[in-house]
This record gives C-alpha cells, sequence and structure tokens, in this order.
C-alpha cells in the first residue's frame, strides 16, 4: 500500500493541498454531489420524518441486537444460508478461505465491500494463492494502482482521469494518452465481464440484513454484485452485525433515504435481495464483529453503528473535501471514519477526531442521523483521559487553562506584547506558529476594550 | 477460592465459540430496549402516476413507451434494437421472435444476449425502479448480463412510492428479487456519467394501458 | 432589563471596536449594559482540543462574573454557544444552569429578546454573510442548507434594516471557512485551503466586506486577505448595525 504509515491526517492532507488544481476539482465534484443531495432531499416533503424514522429504527436495532442476530440467523438458515461467525478480522477472513479451499476455487470475484477492506481480505487471500478481483469500477482502478478506496461510495474520486487513462494503459494495455471515461469504462466493462464469467466464487458486501426473513440486500449502480453473484457457485456476503434491520417494511424507509443522501439518485441502480441459494449454488453469509461489539458498549459513539455507509457526511465535509480520504489513513475516511476510527485503534487513530472544525454539516445530511460532530468533541476528550493526545499539546493547554482561569495573570498579561501573544496556541507569535504561513495577525490596537471600558465608562 | 472460580471460568470462555462469545458481547453491551417507531404514515399519492413514472425514468436514462399492446411492443423492439442478434424473453406471446429463457441451462450460456424482455410485477413511480424476482427473470442472471433490457409492466401496477412497494412485495416467497432502476451506470472516472457499466446499457419499459 | 456584556477574550485584544459597537447598540435600543471586568474567556479552546477537564476554572470564574444578570450577551456565536453546551460547575451547577438559559449571541438577542423591527444604520456596502457554523447549526441563526425546512436568516433580517447595505448571494450560502479553533493551526493547510476558498466566493461575488456574527472565523479570512493584499475587508455585523453616516 502506497498509503503513508508515518504522517498524520494534517501532514498527509498538506501532501494532497499542494496540487491545488486537484482539490479544487476534489472539492467541486464532491460539492456537486452534495448540491444533488439537497435537490433530490428536497423533493421529498417527509424527508425530516423519513431521517427520524431512520434513527429510531436503528435505535432500536442497537438495542436489541441480540435477538434480532438470532432472528436472522435462524431465518438464514431456514432458507439455505450457511452462517459463520467471526470475532475479527482474521478470523472473517479464515472463513473465506476455507470456504474457497473447500472447493478448491483460486480466483474469487468482489464487490464493493468496506468490510473486507477493513479485514484486508485480498492480502491475506492473495498471500495464500487466491487472487481477488475488485468488480467495482472505482475499487477496481484502486486495486490496479496499489491504493485503498479514498471514498466509500466514489473509491477514486481522488483521482484525474489521465490518471486513470494511464494505469489503464498500464494494466489493461489502453492505447496512451486515452482519458475518454466513457471509452475507459468500456474497457473496463470488456475485460470484467471476462472475470465474472470465468470466476467460480463471488463475495459481495451487505446494505441491509432484514431479521424478519433472513434476507441481505446490496445495493449498487454498476450491476457488478449481481454479475459476480449470479454466475457463481460459490456466493459470500460479509457483513458487520450492525446491518441488520427489524423487518423488510424499513427497507422502505432506507432505501428511500440511501441513494438520495449518497448521490442524489432516487434509488440505486441495482437493489438485489438475496434470500435463497440458486439451485446448485453455495451461499455463505459470514457475521463479523470486529470492534462493533466494543463500539456498541461506548454510550456516546455506539450510535455510529447506525452508519448506512451513504458517504453523505464525507461529501459535505470541507475537510475531506480539502484533503482527500487518503488523508485520514483509515478504511472508512471522513466524519464517520473519524468517529468510527478510534474505537479500531485509539493511539493509531487519534488524530482523526481533530480533523474537523466541527462545523457540524455532516450530521445535518446524516440520513441516520448520527450527531457525528458531537461525538468527534466527545472522542478528542477521551483521547486526551486516555493519555492518546500529543504530549505538547498538553502542557500547553494546562498553562492556557490556568492563565485563563486567573484574571489577574490575564489582564497583567494584556498589555505589552499581549498575553495573547505568548499564549493563545493560534496566536503565538513567532515564526514556527502555522497561523504565520499564509496569514497575518491582526495588528493589536492600542488599548483593549477593557482598558478603554475602565477608562471611559462609568464605575458601577 | 475466587480464584479457582475464576480460571475455570476462563476456561470456560475459551471454549465457547465465536458466535457464542459475539452473542454475549452484545448482550453485555447494548442498550435498553427502544421501541421501533411507527411507519405507516409515509405513502404517496396517486395522482397522474403514470406520468411520473415515465419522468422519473427518463431522468435515470431510461426510455418508456405507453403501448396498447404486445403487438406494439413487438413493433418497436424491431424499430429500437438489433434483432439479428440474440433476444430471450420470459413471454410465450413473444416466442415467435424471442428465445424463451429457460431455468434450468448454465446462466453462464446467456453471455450473448443482447436484448432479454421480460414481465415485471409492478414499478415504483418515484424511483422509476421495476421489481423483479427469479420467477419473473426467468433466470436471476437475465436482467444483468444482457446488454439491453426491456421491461413490461401494466400500467395499474404502479405504485407511487418504495412504502407501498413493500406492502405489495410482503415477506415474499422468492428466492432472490430486485428493483431495477434504470440502465447500469457509473460516475467512477471523474464523476463521468457512463451507461451501460457491468449490467445493460439501456433499458427499456413498456407500460400497457 | 440588565445585560453582562460578555467579549471574548480575543475579540477584547484584537477587535475592541466590535466589542464599543456591542455596547453602543445595545444601550441604544435601551438596555442597561455591565461589562464584568474580570471576565477572560469561555474555556472554548481548551475543550475543543479535548481538555474539557481543565476548563473547570474558567467555567467557575464565568459564574462568578456573570450571576444575577437578566441576560448575557456577547458578540461571538462560538463562545455563546460553548457556553450554552459546555458550562457546568461542580460547586454551583444551579448557577451555571440559569446562565446557560440566559446567554445569548447579539444577533439573537436583537431578535429573539428585543425584537427589533428598525434600526437606525446607514452602511452603503455590498456586503456577503458569513455565517459561523456555531452560529448557524448550534444557535440556528439561520436556517441550515443541509435541512428539508423553511428558510429563514437573523442576520439577513437584520441586515435588511440597515439602509444602502446590498446584500450578495455566495454560491455556497453556509460553507465552513475553516478557522475551527486550534484546527486553524493543527490542520494548518486544510485550514487555509478553506478560508481561501471562502474568501474568493466573497470576492467573485462582488462583495466589500465579509460580515458575520463570529471574529474568530472574521479573523482568520482577514489574515488571509491582509497577507494576499486584498481590498475586500471584514467586519463584525455589530460594527454594521451600529453604523450611521
Amino acid at each position: 500500500m502506497k498509503q503513508s504509515e508515518t504522517k498524520d491526517h494534517a501532514g498527509l492532507a498538506e501532501d494532497f493541498i499542494k496540487d491545488e488544481e486537484r482539490v479544487n476539482w476534489h472539492d467541486g465534484a464532491l460539492w456537486y454531489i452534495r448540491e444533488k443531495r439537497d435537490i433530490a432531499s428536497k423533493q421529498i416533503p417527509e424527508w425530516e420524518q423519513l431521517r427520524e424514522a431512520a434513527s429510531k429504527i436503528k435505535s432500536n436495532v442497537i438495542s436489541n441486537l441480540h435477538e434480532y442476530l438470532l432472528q436472522f440467523e435462524a431465518n438464514l438458515t431456514k432458507n439455505g444460508i450457511i452462517v459463520h461467525w467471526a470475532q475479527n478480522a482474521q478470523e472473517h477472513n479464515e472463513i473465506v478461505y476455507s470456504i474457497l479451499k473447500a472447493k478448491e476455487i483460486n480466483q474469487m470475484v468482489k464487490s464493493k465491500s468496506m468490510l473486507t477492506e477493513e479485514c484486508h481480505l485480498n492480502e491475506y487471500l492473495g498471500e495464500r494463492g487466491i487472487d481477488v478481483i475488485n468488480s467495482d469500477l472505482g475499487e477496481y482502478i484502486q486495486q490496479i494502482d496499489n491504493e485503498p478506496p479514498s471514498h466509500i461510495v466514489l473509491p477514486c474520486i481522488h483521482k484525474r482521469k489521465e490518471e486513470i487513462g494511464e494505469l489503464f494503459h498500464e494494466h489493461l494495455g489502453t492505447e496512451k494518452g486515452l482519458s475518454d471515461p466513457t471509452l475507459l469504462t468500456r474497457v473496463a466493462r470488456k475485460h470484467l465481464r471476462n472475470v465474472f464469467l470465468t470466476r467460480r466464487a463471488a463475495l459481495t458486501g451487505v446494505n441491509f440484513a432484514v431479521a424478519e426473513t433472513g434476507e441481505y440486500v446490496v445495493c449498487t449502480n454498476e450491476g457488478n454484485a449481481d454479475m459476480g453473484a449470479h454466475l457463481s457457485e460459490v456466493q459470500i456476503a460479509s457483513m458487520g452485525l450492525e446491518k441488520i434491520i427489524p423487518q423488510k417494511k424499513h427497507l422502505g424507509i432506507f432505501l428511500r433515504l440511501l441513494a438520495r443522501s449518497a448521490t442524489g439518485q432516487p434509488i440505486t441502480i441495482y437493489s438485489s435481495h438475496y434470500k435463497k441459494p440458486r439451485k446448485g449454488q453455495e451461499m455463505h453469509l459470514i457475521l463479523v464483529d470486529a470492534g462493533r461489539t466494543r463500539q456498541l458498549g461506548r454510550t456516546d459513539f455506539r450510535d455510529s453503528l447506525k452508519c448506512i455507509k451513504c458517504g453523505g457526511c464525507m461529501n459535505t465535509c470541507p475537510v475531506y473535501r480539502k484533503s482527500g480520504g487518503l488523508s485520514y489513513h483509515n478504511t472508512i475516511s471522513g466524519p464517520i471514519g473519524a468517529i468510527l476510527a478510534p474505537n479500531l485503534d485509539m493511539k493509531k487513530h487519534a488524530d482523526l477526531p481533530y480533523a474537523s472544525t466541527l462545523c457540524g454539516s455532516c450530521s445535518n445530511v446524516c440520513p441516520v442521523k448520527i450527531n457525528i460532530h458531537e461525538q468527534l468533541y466527545k472522542w478528542r476528550q477521551v483521547i486526551v483521559k486516555e493519555g492518546c493526545a500529543a504530549n505538547t499539546k498538553a502542557l500547553g493547554m494546562k498553562a492556557m487553562a490556568w492563565t485563563l482561569s486567573s484574571p489577574g495573570t490575564f489582564t497583567n498579561a494584556g498589555k505589552a506584547g499581549r498575553w495573547f501573544l505568548h499564549n493563545i496556541p493560534f496566536v503565538v507569535n513567532n515564526k514556527l506558529n502555522p497561523w504565520y504561513k499564509q496569514r497575518d495577525m491582526p495588528e493589536g490596537p492600542k488599548e483593549s476594550f477593557a482598558e478603554w471600558y475602565a477608562k471611559n465608562e462609568p464605575k458601577r | 477460592m475466587f480464584s479457582l472460580v475464576k480460571k475455570s471460568l476462563n476456561s470456560a470462555q475459551s471454549f465457547m465459540s465465536s458466535r457464542e462469545k459475539i452473542l454475549e458481547a452484545v448482550l453485555k453491551n447494548q442498550p435498553q430496549t427502544t421501541v421501533l417507531p411507527d411507519i405507516s404514515m409515509f405513502k404517496g399519492d396517486k395522482n397522474d402516476i403514470i406520468q411520473r413514472y415515465v419522468d422519473v425514468f427518463k431522468t435515470i436514462g431510461g426510455s418508456a413507451f405507453i403501448v396498447d399492446n404486445l403487438d406494439s411492443v413487438k413493433d418497436l423492439i424491431n424499430e429500437h434494437f438489433d434483432v439479428t442478434k440474440r433476444i430471450v424473453t420470459t413471454l410465450p406471446e413473444l416466442s415467435d421472435s424471442a428465445e424463451l429463457i429457460s431455468a434450468t441451462v448454465d446462466p453462464h450460456t446467456y453471455e450473448d444476449v443482447e436484448l432479454a424482455v421480460i414481465r415485471a410485477p409492478f414499478s415504483v413511480a418515484e424511483n422509476g425502479a421495476v421489481w423483479l424476482t427469479d420467477e419473473y427473470m426467468g433466470q436471476r442472471i437475465i436482467p444483468y448480463i444482457c446488454q439491453h433490457l426491456a421491461i413490461i409492466i401494466t400500467a395499474e401496477s404502479i405504485v407511487p412510492t418504495l412504502h407501498e412497494a413493500y406492502e405489495k412485495i410482503g415477506l415474499g416467497s422468492y428466492g432472490f428479487g430486485g428493483f431495477i432502476g434504470g440502465p447500469s451506470k457509473t460516475a467512477d472516472i471523474e464523476q463521468a456519467l457512463v451507461l451501460g457499466a457491468h449490467g445493460p446499457l439501456s433499458m427499456t419499459v413498456f407500460i400497457l394501458k | 432589563m440588565t445585560a453582562g456584556l460578555f467579549i471574548p477574550c480575543y475579540v477584547n485584544q484584537f477587535y475592541p471596536s466590535a466589542a464599543k459597537s456591542t455596547l453602543q447598540l445595545l444601550k441604544k435600543l435601551g438596555v442597561d449594559v455591565v461589562y464584568p471586568a474580570k471576565q477572560t474567556c469561555c474555556g472554548q479552546p481548551m475543550s475543543n482540543s479535548g481538555f474539557e477537564y481543565l476548563s473547570q476554572g474558567c467555567n467557575n470564574l464565568f459564574i462568578d462574573n456573570f450571576s444575577g444578570f437578566d441576560y448575557i450577551v456577547a458578540p461571538s456565536a462560538s463562545c455563546v454557544l460553548h457556553i450554552k453546551d459546555h458550562l457546568h460547575s461542580a460547586q454551583n451547577e444551579e448557577l451555571a444552569t440559569i446562565i446557560r438559559t440566559r446567554v445569548y449571541e447579539l444577533v439573537e438577542f436583537l431578535t429573539d429578546v428585543l425584537k427589533v423591527e428598525k434600526l437606525d444604520a446607514v452602511f452603503p456596502h455590498k456586503v456577503g454573510i458569513h455565517h459561523s457554523c456555531h452560529g448557524l447549526r448550534g444557535l440556528h441563526l439561520a436556517q441550515m442548507s443541509e435541512l428539508n425546512a423553511p428558510p429563514f436568516s437573523k442576520p439577513k433580517r437584520l441586515l435588511d434594516m440597515v439602509q444602502g447595505l446590498e446584500q450578495i448571494t455566495l454560491d455556497r450560502s453556509d460553507e465552513c471557512c475553516g478557522f475551527g479553533g486550534t484546527f486553524c493551526v493543527a490542520e494548518e493547510a486544510v485550514s487555509v485551503k478553506m478560508g481561501k476558498d471562502r474568501v474568493t466566493d466573497h470576492t467573485k461575488n462582488g462583495a466589500e466586506y465579509i460580515t458575520s456574527s463570529d471574529l474568530s472565523c472574521l479573523m482568520h479570512l482577514e489574515g488571509i486577505l491582509h497577507r494576499n493584499k486584498s481590498s475586500l475587508k471584514i467586519i463584525h455585523i455589530a460594527e454594521i448595525l451600529n453604523s450611521t453616516v
């Protein structure tokens, strides 16, 4: 993987921003999707009620997950789907491997699944001689470039078409300089069609799993999940525990919200309901924990498990738009990634809750009303308490807290040179302060308001 | 004594399956139960539903025709598609011009289908999607593998929103079912919309009056 | 009616004219205003960085300064929101609770408490409103663009009362400027890029001034404007509402 292991979000974002033309394009493309989402949502008068209902359904799921899991498992079994349980990524990967090995399969096609990205399934299987091809066009492009997806819905949104043309030239033998999106898509269509036709095993993710009926729904625009699944003799679905919904009719709520929130489409082109294997086909479903039960136990953060992975929070997040998904160095990037990641590895992801201005736009677009920006704030408190914040930050903050709680120090420090210029982190007046790299400070007036007030307003 | 108990508990835990460990952790960590919301108030209206369906379907890149009977469908197919190539259908009425889909052959054999013409039980006005189950598809792969997809629905079967759609579907006795809302598409390369990603390059809906 | 004037620390130091305008405007509108001299800071910089537990001293001091007033008014949405959401005290939770319900940002105080319908202000310039995120999504000073809900804007309504003022329409009505407290230094590159883009939206649409109910956003934008020698200026909304010919 090209991803940097040493730089934090701020550092990786700085690298991304160096190419300003790309950033402007990236920002504009994602903002355009946000605008399409606005138009689509405003065509539904009951939009806000739908969000509220979706949020409440998900609250119920979280609070009753144990029973729904048992019900789902029983119904899957009744439908002839083989159920597996995995506590972590390792176990998930072992299960997939054992299913394939039993059938002597060494090639698999996979549709978009953030969970398998999170588990690094492709690498695991690759080391064991099993070749996996990602069939979602964006994920395929990321795979041939040996990069993880930068966005959960638009995996290669950070790439320009010329770069994709270059990758196709290198990997698929297209003419050098070809960068027309339609022509490139046609080439990929032809290449991947051959993949679908020759793979005996297909793996998909899961968007919604209905406890009541034991079926699961997979949403795509390209039709890649179905091409793989319906041509395979072994079909595997990997899902996080939180993807359960109680009843079939709840799909009406979620499918109305999902695509409109994601891209502004009224529905994804394909919303496929998988219930029973085809005659002669074997179907497996793997229920994966991988930290989800731990998050379930965190009162302040368990609502993050409501996420339906629409990517709406990424499109609206100004920090995401300017910094690119790869700067989050986590499978799930953007605001939602920043509240999910610290649960997985707090130290490694301690920077992510700080990769936000807490502007709150994410919470407003979220179709299941996750209080994302409030959780970002709360994660900061936890990260500091757990000792995961950078040491320098902690010392500076303590000094500031002491001064700000003592009016004497504050006002004495006020005049000459101004206490502020020495103490508030964003105005410390020296060349090392990042504020001054591209910004000036206001020229301090002769007199503060407090000084003026003392002179000019009658004492009371 | 205590430590002994603890030890035996620990060893018991290690014999627990992943399933039991996960379920135990879920039970321990899930909050107090909250109630499911009433969603019965969500419904759409049927005013002008055919036109609304047609309009939405066109905006998602599909073509829709309102027709009187299957003869008109045949004429339109002749007019719009390359009939020298392989055409398959689930409708016996069309068997003079198309091959009937077999539910039992290897799905890979449909790789070269140019056009599939199948019936759908209903469609949804708010998003243009048609609902299909394996029974209607003939084979699950058909509506995905064909180069062009044509669907026949009746005008009165159109429902306003997904809420009415799921009311119709109920729990369902199918093995596989799906909504299909237009030709397959991608915008993964620079957000440029391209119709025909992996599935059909075009989708046509014939609405029988 | 007596209002305690809460002047955030950086406004006190860097933008005393906005504080003076706030004081004068409130007086003009008949409010008895007192400025408690021992105030420092609301504690937001610590809390937003994850050091909420260090802000207890600031909280107690704030309570000492501001309990007893009918209202507490500040020309800063961000600091007001912080007090509303996070002012607590182990010793004096009752007083803290009262303060949390009595603290107002200037625009909301003028709109919701004083119910101002008319202003005697003149400002013959083209002005763009920069909604601070805390003012918009925290205090609901205007409708948020993400929601399917009827539009309104308290600052716009007040600026409509100012003679000669022309409000410009921005491409992105409520995009964040990238200040974000310590974010502005911790994530310098992103912060500045966001600020630059916010400035461009205003210049592109012909603004002479960017106004806001938050000087923290404006300080950040001014820093960028000044460095780039732009003729576009920033001004706190209190100064516009208090301006005369």
